[in-house]
């Protein structure tokens, strides 16, 4: 019997024209995980994902801390994306507690939830560009999220980790003005990003680089679990805002964007036509938005849940299927609390995509699939 | 934080200097004068306008310009000075300096960014003195597995074949370091060290990123050189000379762009490749394999690679000048030099101030033709640059087997497009004797 090794550890009788190339942890390429590749020549005939470098044990810190303590390090994961990691658990407490929303608030969620949504693809499209060796891809997108970044520190007060949601609500009331403001830089923002495709998307050799590159078939896209952007870009409609509506997203007009390939190209292009959407939804919201009235449930001091009980909560994240499952024993603390990310369940499809690639095109699939280290490792 | 010590004393710190120099000019004056005198007595000093160089008139050299133009040009036209100074080493390292400058402005404008901006408190114009610096006073690491020697050499190497480059450029009518008939053969035969330089840099680290980028170089490199070779063999055909002062000379009326724009782009293409810039820059493809072939090199190491690299930027870009744009070539737009005042000397009311060696030195180093020339060379150089420059803003890197692809049939193709070109061109007695040039 021998112990099991960690992947990397193990010594592995391999070909003599085989190398091993570890890519991570720390390598421009990699973000905070490892990559194990092992290449013949150009070509990679393994690839074994590596990722746990930043776990933070952040269900089991949720069991110490009591419902509305959990806010603000539950939306640690992601930071650009917080509005999106904090909405599974706050809509699963809400209905713990059992608390009706105001009409209002629920506006506001969708506002601040598709604000963040642009925020952290525009993080995710900049690092995608310096991946492909694209610098004005890197700076461009990194200037313009400050836009959006600019509308959620007039909503909540901090750029980044804004603690907006709450059980019950949103923290605060939009500030005086912001439906103007935020019509502006929205639509200036969409002019912007529209830019993007004369200089990358229609870019010829982004195109002869992506195209027919990691392709992910739809029954594979299906079979190994993959979500959001990536299960669009491989031609499955899926899409949770439309499936299973939470807040007022039913009574808005949502479209989804989704392309046959499966290829990175395609990949890389769902998350750009998903913030126009985003832009789209956020004119809707601000039309339909009441103008006034109450936008926090009070709540009593450590609420309880009632007994034991649990509850499962979805949305659609940034990268795809963001869900929460929290478990009550009826103290103020729940009991177990589960992240389901879509970033792992994304980067599952790695090995299955890489093997047989070129090298070239393993930073242009890796980061093609929506993935976000932290989030993640949790 | 304030960068001056707390205890700092102005007063104090006067006294400190003063007392150095007095320090430093009696030892001087007392040891180093003697010193330096006996050592030049033993030395040959040349015979200059028929008066020998002598370090007992120093002082007199110093006040007298009749009798020190005459050294300054006796020393313009030795090869030392070409070398090292107008159209060697230190014009290009000026020009490579300014390319970086302007890189870093022109990119960061495109995106939408500022750039280098406080250091030197004009929109960073010191920024690279302060890098290098940097990259001085950095430690050197070298891998515990390198092979040590060639390790160290591969910078120096680099930096050295780079500089041979430089030294085959004409810049103006005479102005060469290196002027060899068989200029253009020795142009390749440099061109042919950069892929040796690369990977005994890389193999020679013992690191996998490394050789990885090694590898990619050579690959690009070595199919890029054909195309190269080629796409110049046009130019070769119309002039019938290798020698590049003559291929220079020889584009008086029209530039050989006119006539052969296919060559020139397949050259401009394979020369963004042989540089290793945007999109080509797979030997340094960052998010692939770190920085290639550069990954173990450290401190000022890492500086000379890329003290090379400019050099060698400049010398393609200079190179495209002579042989498609036209070389020294242009409009003559620097003013002649009032000889009078040279001549006759200048009248200031009752003094005639009179400068004896100006009138050879004007006349036989630094003439009209050679400002001129020289304007020319550096303008239409600084355009190459700049669309050298250009794609990094615009391109994503592409991949190895599509730059192999695109070496060794499309541009190997046009290429040979291009020699029949020149080939119809002389036939048909377009150029050549009775033609148009």
């Amino acid at each position: 019997m021998t112990a099991e090794l960690p992947p990397g550890l193990a010594i592995q009788k391999v070909d003599e024209r085989i190398m091993t190339l570890n890519v991570g942890p720390q390598h421009p390429g990699s973000g905070h995980m490892r990559i194990i590749v092992q290449i013949d020549g150009d070509y990679i005939v393994a690839c074994d994902p590596d990722p746990g470098y930043v776990h933070r044990g952040e269900e089991k810190m949720a069991e110490y801390r009591n419902y509305i303590t959990n806010i603000p390090h539950l939306e640690r994961p992601v930071i650009h994306d917080s509005c999106n990691a904090l909405y599974p658990y706050v809509l699963g407490v809400e209905e713990l507690l059992g608390i009706e929303v105001p009409e209002r608030a629920q506006y506001v969620r969708v506002i601040c939830s598709e604000l963040n949504r642009c925020i952290y693809t525009m993080y995710w499209l900049a690092i995608y560009g310096i991946f492909l060796g694209h610098s004005t891809m890197f700076m461009w997108p990194a200037g313009d999220r400050e836009l959006l970044i600019d509308l959620m520190e007039k909503i909540s007060g901090a750029r980044v980790t804004h603690a907006h949601f709450v059980p019950g609500g949103v923290r605060n009331d939009l500030p005086p003005n912001f439906e103007e403001v935020c019509l502006r830089q929205v639509n200036y923002f969409e002019k912007r990003i529209k830019e993007y495709a004369a200089v990358f998307y229609d870019n010829p050799i982004l195109i002869s680089r992506t195209e027919n590159t990691g392709v992910l078939s739809r029954e594979d896209a299906i079979r190994l679990g993959t979500t959001g952007s990536v299960l669009r870009a491989s031609g499955v409609d899926y899409d949770l805002r439309l499936k299973e509506p939470y807040d007022v997203y039913e009574e808005l007009d949502v479209h989804t964007n989704v392309m046959k390939e499966g290829d990175s190209y395609a990949r890389s292009k769902v998350p750009w036509l998903d913030m126009l959407e985003s832009c789209n939804i956020i004119r809707q919201a601000l039309q339909k938005m009441p103008k006034s009235g109450s936008v926090r449930v009070k709540l009593k001091p450590n609420p309880k849940g009632k007994g034991l009980d649990s509850v499962y909560k979805r949305v659609e994240s940034g990268r795809g299927s963001l869900g929460c499952h929290i478990v009550s024993d009826g103290k103020v603390e729940p009991y177990r609390l589960k992240l389901s990310v879509g970033s792992f369940r994304n980067l599952i499809a790695l090995p299955y995509l890489l093997k047989g690639e070129k090298l070239g095109n393993m930073p242009s699939v890796y980061w093609s699939l929506n993935y976000w280290p932290v989030e993640a490792d949790r | 934080m304030s960068v001056i010590a707390p205890d700092f004393k102005l007063s104090g710190f006067i006294k400190a200097i003063i007392n150095d120099a007095v320090w430093f000019l009696l030892i001087f004056s007392l040891i180093g004068f003697p010193i330096i005198m006996m050592i030049l007595f033993f030395i040959p000093m040349p015979v200059i306008d028929g008066e020998l160089l002598t370090p007992f008139l120093a002082f007199t050299y110093l006040a007298d310009p009749t009798r020190t133009l005459p050294i300054v040009q006796a020393f313009m036209t030795t090869d030392m000075f070409k070398i090292m100074a107008f159209p060697g080493f230190g014009f290009a390292a000026l020009l490579a300096a300014g390319t970086i400058f302007v890189e870093r402005k022109m990119l960061a404008k495109l995106q939408l960014r500022v750039g280098p901006f406080y250091c030197g408190k004009i929109e960073g114009i010191l920024q690279l003195a302060g890098d290098g610096l940097k990259l001085i006073s950095k430690e050197i690491i070298i891998p515990a597995k390198a092979d040590k020697p060639i390790f160290w050499a591969a910078p120096v190497l680099f930096v050295a074949s780079a500089a041979a480059f430089v030294a085959l450029i004409p810049v103006a009518p005479g102005w060469v370091v290196a002027d060899v008939d068989m200029g253009l053969l020795a142009v390749f035969a440099v061109i042919g060290f950069f892929p040796i330089v690369t990977i005994l840099s890389a193999w020679s680290a013992n690191s996998k990123f490394p050789f990885i980028g090694g590898i990619r170089a050579l690959f690009q490199m070595v199919s890029f050189e054909i195309p190269l070779i080629l796409s110049l063999l046009g130019v070769v055909m119309v002039t019938g000379t290798l020698n590049l002062s003559e291929i220079a000379a020889s584009q008086s009326s029209f530039p050989w762009i006119v006539f052969l724009p296919v060559g020139a782009i397949v050259f401009f293409i394979t020369m963004l490749a042989e540089l290793e810039r945007i999109p080509f820059d797979l030997p340094e493809a960052e998010s692939e394999i770190v920085a290639g072939w550069l990954t173990e090199l450290s401190g000022m190491m890492y500086g000379l690679v890329q003290l090379g690299t400019y050099l060698k930027l400049y010398a393609f870009a200079a190179l495209f000048v002579v042989l498609f744009l036209g070389g020294w070539n242009g409009p003559m737009i620097v003013p002649p030099f009032p000889m009078e005042l040279a001549t006759e000397g200048i009248e200031l009311g009752p003094v005639t101030a009179k400068i004896g060696g100006l009138e050879p030195l004007l006349t036989q180093v630094i003439t009209q033709e050679m400002l001129n020339g020289t304007l020319m060379f550096v303008l239409k150089t600084v355009g190459v640059i700049f669309f050298i420059l250009l794609p990094r803003g615009v391109f994503p890197r592409i991949r190895v087997d599509m730059l192999l692809d695109l070496g060794w049939t499309k541009l190997i193709g046009l290429a040979f497009v291009n020699i029949f070109i020149a080939l119809a061109l002389v036939y048909a007695g377009v150029l050549g004797p009775g033609g148009l040039q």
